[in-house]
């Protein structure tokens, strides 16, 4: 097995890209990406519908491999590395369409995310081992922590599948956080949730990305959601980066605007 | 403190009976026979279940590792302590099989965990319906090598086993054989209790649930399908090992195909996902076997027919995902498993 590389200390970028590219067969669905993201930032990344926007966490996270560029976090660069080395070196995310495992509690959702630094394996699970028992209450307590300040404490005992979908969202953000990132990528947090529910998710980010002390990456297509929410906004279509700035330069953009509605020009 | 002891008392006033039973011969040989199958089969239902119920794979291949079990355990124990016309004497005094017999099975039971990497390392990259098929070569692949295997007596089978088994009643005067099956049983539930109830183990359940999530959330899904499938196969040998000296004659014919379907048959009748369930259904299915023995060549009709009825009318089995704690709630509340 792959010894798990150590993410250096503080100071150095908690994410660096230069020039990732993406090719699917002929389809090249990301081209030249590059971004730096400083430690305690919340940044955004928006485009129009198969923009290429959730290749690019597919392949931050190391869900795929690259074709060209590389990817560091915090200074180690992940070419090769699986996605779970890739989650210990302290990037987690949430998924576009919810994936949690629907058939395991509320309690047991967290405490699998934190198989990362689980300091335990196979022989001290069975054997009971002193190890293991000191390891499994301080998961146990973590993860009871962790749901009490998502206010989700009372669904412990609950399966995901049961609770309602602004909920099941919560859970996802808590279940990433359980890994105890340093990174945090947030895919469309926002889709399917209703307006009352789209203002408590941006309270909610905005509490995590200071309680937390993580940096936020998000992509979203709520505009007023990432206008709130985001230092700076980068835009993506067709897999190339067309805009980048505050969300009131990307606002007034006119090449965001042509993305977006088309040409004035027909 | 009740709560605490309760369960271990519980088991060894059991075997404590068993063993009192077989010994002053209450039961014919016939009853007691039964009842090691039912201890067999509860261990290969249990171990498959970790597969196919927790995991949510579908192996279809588990008599294969039976039968690297039931073949290691049978030539060891006849190479250590009996003798053999192929391999010479005996290379340890009989006297020691007393001790030397749960080190047999367990030796049986590790070369078969070894051969689940045939079937693990392939998991990494495949699953669900090619996965099966690979189950399945795994099964013939086993099955041709001893088949073709002239030193080992192949498709003429090994015997010498049941020397060992009454030599270890010659040395110290107990029945052996119920009480190591009896043993082995426990242990086996124990040891899939623990392992699945860590959060070590419910990354399994993570992997049955959402593979991508499971991978991306931290949970390294190779380590975890590695250990899965060898601790599964690997209590399929112990299970063949026992097997093996039970019967005192082994053949590759009998860890075929249609024997893995007999333990799909248990696994899928107890409920997928669900221990308790497993062994009931093993138990159950021991006893019905044994009924329609009448019936001859027929109860291949009517077995296959049992699990297409269960199939249209209760897909999720007897216990489907549960176990007995969540029926009886107030025993769950008495035992507050952890």
């Amino acid at each position: 097995m792959l010894s798990q590389p150590q993410p250096q200390p503080e100071a150095t970028p908690v994410l660096e890209i230069s020039g990732l590219t993406q090719h699917f067969g002929g389809l090249r669905a990301v081209a030249g990406f590059d971004l730096r993201l400083e430690p305690g930032e919340l940044a955004g990344l928006i485009g129009p519908n198969g923009a290429g926007k959730t290749t690019v966490f597919n392949l931050v996270s190391g869900f795929y491999q690259p074709s060209a560029g590389s990817i560091r976090v915090s200074g180690v660069p992940t070419a090769g590395l699986k996605p779970h080395q890739v989650t210990a070196l302290g990037v987690a995310r949430t998924f576009q369409n919810i994936r949690l495992w629907n058939d395991m509690s509320v309690l047991d959702n967290i405490r699998v995310a934190r198989h990362g630094r689980l300091g335990y394996g196979f022989f001290h699970a069975v054997a009971r081992s002193r190890r293991y028992r000191e390891r499994e209450a301080e998961i146990d307590r973590e993860a009871r922590e962790l749901l009490e300040v998502f206010h989700l404490d009372r669904h412990a005992d609950e399966l995901p599948k049961n609770l309602p979908y602004g909920t099941q969202r919560r859970l996802e953000i808590a279940r990433a956080l359980a890994a105890k990132p340093r990174l945090l990528l947030l895919d469309e947090p926002a889709a399917g949730l209703n307006s009352a529910d789209i203002q408590e998710l941006i309270r909610l980010v905005r509490w995590i990305h200071g309680h937390f002390q993580v940096t936020i990456w998000m992509i979203e297509h709520h505009m007023d959601v990432m206008m709130e929410l985001c230092e700076r906004i980068r835009v993506l279509d067709f897999g190339e980066t067309i805009a980048e700035g505050t969300p009131d330069q990307i606002r007034s953009h006119p090449a965001v605007i042509s993305a977006y509605l088309g040409d004035e020009t027909i | 403190m009740f709560q605490r002891y309760s369960i271990p008392l519980l088991l060894t006033v059991a075997g404590g009976v068993l063993v009192y039973v077989a010994k002053e011969e209450l039961v014919n040989l016939y009853i007691l026979s039964v009842l090691m199958f039912m201890g067999v089969n509860v261990i290969l239902a249990t171990s498959l279940n970790l597969v196919n119920g927790y995991m949510g794979e579908f192996s279809c291949g588990h008599a294969g590792f039976m039968c690297v079990g039931a073949y290691v355990s049978s030539i060891l124990g006849v190479l250590l302590f009996s003798g053999h016309k192929a391999f010479g004497a005996a290379w340890l005094p009989a006297e020691l099989a007393v001790w030397g017999f749960p080190l047999l099975i367990l030796a049986g039971g590790v070369a078969a965990a070894l051969a689940g990497l045939l079937v693990a390392i392939p998991s990494y990259k495949t699953r669900g319906d090619y996965l099966a098929i690979i189950t399945l070569a795994a099964n013939y692949i086993i099955i041709s090598l001893i088949e073709n295997l002239d030193i080992i007596g192949g498709s003429r089978g090994f015997m010498g086993m049941k020397k060992i088994v009454n030599g270890m009643e010659e040395t110290v005067a107990l029945p052996w054989m119920p009480l190591w099956v009896f043993a082995f049983t426990i242990f086996c539930v124990w040891l899939l209790r623990r392992y699945l109830s860590s959060t070590f183990g419910k990354g399994v359940m993570a992997i049955s649930q959402d593979e991508v999530a499971a991978e991306i959330m931290s949970v390294n899904t190779d380590r975890i399908k590695t250990i899965t499938f060898m601790l599964s196969s690997g209590l399929a040998g112990v299970a063949g090992g026992l097997f093996a000296f039970i019967v005192g004659y082994v053949n590759p014919g009998s860890f075929n195909i249609l024997k893995s379907t007999e333990v799909l048959v248990m696994v899928y009748l107890g409920g997928m996902g669900s221990l308790s369930g497993s062994i009931l259904a093993a138990m159950l299915f021991t006893v019905l076997l044994e009924a329609l023995r009448p019936l001859q060549i027929i109860k291949w009709v009517v077995i296959p027919l049992l699990l297409i009825i269960i199939m249209q009318f209760r897909p999720e089995g007897l216990m489907g995902n549960r176990e007995l704690g969540d029926l009886f709630p107030r025993l769950r509340r008495f035992y507050r498993f952890k």
